[in-house]
């Protein structure tokens, strides 16, 4: 395979909460902690995890919403997280970006072609007026609205038309990758196929790579080429998708998965309760972050942490339990 | 499984329908500007008057009205009358003359504080949302100010200058301009949190487009509707302080100053004080009731007709 389209490497975002008044000592939130990744041009990532374990922050470190505390973000062999806003701005083409909420995603004073047109026009894609015209028009072809959309304002569509606002925006750039964060949480079951439907037909029309952040893994076992998963601020698997949904590795992922409803009266399963809750990431646990409530932890997990490190071909999971399969690997 | 067969009905019963009556006539939409003022009455209503008061205070010499500083011993405190439609006042000055020409002090003072407080606030609330390390100085000075009531500040600007109309407004706008700022503060902070706003970021929009084209227009609407409440108060504390002598000179018809000076006779000839007040109040309310339909009327999701 041909170098990655993205790699992520070490990423570390840590935000400060304010110590409170007169001085006391700030206290950190570890939201991503040392993530690494990366995406093959045209390919989907998937990035799963629950509420808060750092997913978006993810997504939004890579299209520098913010600055990252450590780590690379290399962008077609090119290291991006480094740059000054002023060099960054033509790189940012490359990369988009689709929310999760379809309300505030859009801003409610921009009729809909001009929601559209900003990319392409700061980018000086369009060579004439014409041609920006043109570009929206094929932009609402390919997102399937009618192109009398484009004079309409964001409140007269619905959640799953607005959406696909948000997604022609995003193709305006003509972007190599889309980083798709809880794009279609918010949309009710119907509606939500249909964009995922659109996503993917996007995907085979324009060659795109794909970031998809959810929580929601029938959509991702949908979607995906590979998955990563997040437990506070780190990743403790990747594999292709097969493999994680056929042979779970890590002890959170195998939880994670048993925790997916079955859509068959009476199937016999077995689920994996977890116990507690996820410890704060102000204040995550020593040695390997799951260990408060793993079933399986022993004295090595809660002193040392497990590396991310290959089990079988493109299988990489991060388990003490698991360095016999490592060593086997390597 | 096939469809059932269709049931044939007798034409002569199909024919003998009766036709029912229309009980649910379509809705018509309310479109165009007529469309507008039947969905907001409150707008309607507020500008209507607001519109009658600025005739008033722009037609003042062709309304029946005498030289409001006019004064006349012989006819002092009259009753109100066929010739001193209002009365007239202990100077013998008539109480209409001087109530209409008032009309042009209360609403220039209203209006120019609402107008330059709302641009001088939304400076500096734009400034102190968008810069964060200027944040923090900006806003205790604002805290500052806000900190004195915005009358002892306006008496105490006043009392460092001379009383003119230009200095009145120049005070009470220096009072008010810290709400203004706050609410743009408070705006601008919550519309960067925004994910249209992270779009554009990403979408390559350069930070003055960004503030022109995502931030400015969504501040405009609770900014305006501020604006007519900064307005009705700027006419009260105008009024208070031409009332307590720290306005306008006195010289200067001023519904202010005519309740000043009918203040001490109020008990024995209550009409002097009465009409001032009452189109002091009419005034208010016609802005308020402007400020709080336009608070309805602006909100873009209800806002098609505008």
């Amino acid at each position: 395979m041909s170098a990655p389209l993205l790699e992520v490497n070490d990423l570390k975002k840590h935000f400060r909460v304010r110590g409170g008044f007169l001085g006391r000592a700030p206290a950190w939130v570890y939201a991503v902690d040392g993530v690494s990744f990366e995406i093959a041009r045209g390919e989907t990532l998937s990035l799963v995890g629950e509420s808060g374990c750092g997913k978006s922050t993810v997504g939004r470190a890579i299209l520098r919403l913010f600055d990252v505390t450590a780590g690379q973000v290399v962008l077609d062999g090119r290291r991006i997280d480094d740059l000054s806003a002023g060099a960054l701005r033509p790189i940012r083409r490359r990369v988009q970006v689709v929310f999760q909420d379809p309300f505030s995603s859009l801003n409610p004073r921009m009729r809909v072609k001009d929601i559209v047109a900003e990319p392409i026009r700061n980018f000086g894609l369009a060579a004439s007026s014409a041609d920006l015209d043109a570009r929206v028009a094929a932009l609402m072809d390919k997102v399937r609205l009618p192109r009398e959309a484009v004079e309409r304002w964001p409140h007269e569509f619905s959640g799953g038309q607005r959406q696909r606002i948000g997604i022609a925006r995003a193709l305006a750039a003509e972007p190599e990758l889309i980083i798709c964060d809880e794009a279609v949480s918010a949309l009710d079951v119907s509606v939500k196929a249909q964009i995922v439907n659109l996503l993917q037909d996007l995907q085979q029309e324009l060659g795109l790579a794909m970031l998809f952040i959810s929580h929601d893994l029938a959509v991702v076992e949908h979607m995906t080429h590979r998955v990563a998963v997040m437990y506070l601020g780190k990743i403790v698997e990747v594999a292709p998708k097969r493999r994680i949904f056929a042979a779970p590795q890590h002890p959170y992922t195998q939880a994670l998965l048993s925790a997916v409803p079955v859509p068959e009266p009476g199937a016999n399963r077995q689920r994996i309760i977890l116990k507690g809750d996820v410890p704060s990431p102000i204040n995550p646990p020593k040695g390997c972050r799951f260990h408060t409530r793993c079933p399986y932890a022993f004295d090595r997990c809660r002193v040392e942490e497990p590396k991310l490190q290959p089990t079988e071909a493109g299988h990489l999971a991060a388990c003490h339990l698991l360095e016999g399969a490592a060593s086997a690997a390597a | 499984m096939s469809p059932p067969p269709a049931i044939a009905l007798p034409a002569e019963s199909v024919a003998a329908a009766p036709t029912l009556p229309d009980l649910w006539p379509p809705v018509k939409p309310l479109r165009g500007f007529t469309g507008f003022l039947r969905r907001h009455p409150t707008v309607t209503i507020g500008a209507a008057l607001l519109i009658v008061m600025v005739l008033i205070a722009v037609l003042a010499p062709y309304l029946g009205t005498v030289d409001p500083t006019t004064l006349n011993t012989s006819r002092r405190t009259r009753e109100p009358s066929a010739l001193y439609w209002f009365g007239t006042d202990m100077l013998g000055r008539d109480i209409y003359s001087r109530v209409v020409y008032g009309a042009r002090v209360s609403l220039t003072v209203g209006f120019s504080v609402a107008i330059l407080a709302s641009i001088a606030g939304l400076a500096i609330g734009l400034v102190s949302g968008m810069v964060r390390w200027a944040d923090g100085f900006i806003m205790r000075v604002m805290d500052g100010l806000m900190s004195i009531p915005p009358i002892l500040l306006a008496i105490a600007l006043m009392a460092l200058t001379r009383g003119s109309v230009g200095n009145v407004v120049m005070a009470i706008t220096i009072a008010e301009i810290p709400r203004v700022a706050r609410l743009v503060r408070g705006v601008v902070l919550s519309l960067r949190e925004q994910p249209y706003v992270d779009a554009a970021v990403a979408a390559g929009t350069r930070m003055p487009m960004i503030i022109l084209r995502h931030i400015l227009p969504n501040t405009l609407a609770p900014m305006t509707v501020q604006a007519t409440y900064i307005c009705a108060s700027a006419m009260i504390v105008e009024a208070i302080l031409s009332f307590i002598g720290a306005g306008v000179p006195p010289t200067v018809a001023s519904w202010g100053n005519i309740m000043a000076e009918g203040r001490a006779l109020w008990q024995v000839k209550p009409f002097i004080v009465f009409f001032p007040a009452v189109f002091l109040s009419i005034t208010v309310l016609a802005v308020n009731l402007l400020g709080d339909g336009m608070r309805d009327a602006l909100d873009p999701r209800l806002a098609k007709g505008l």
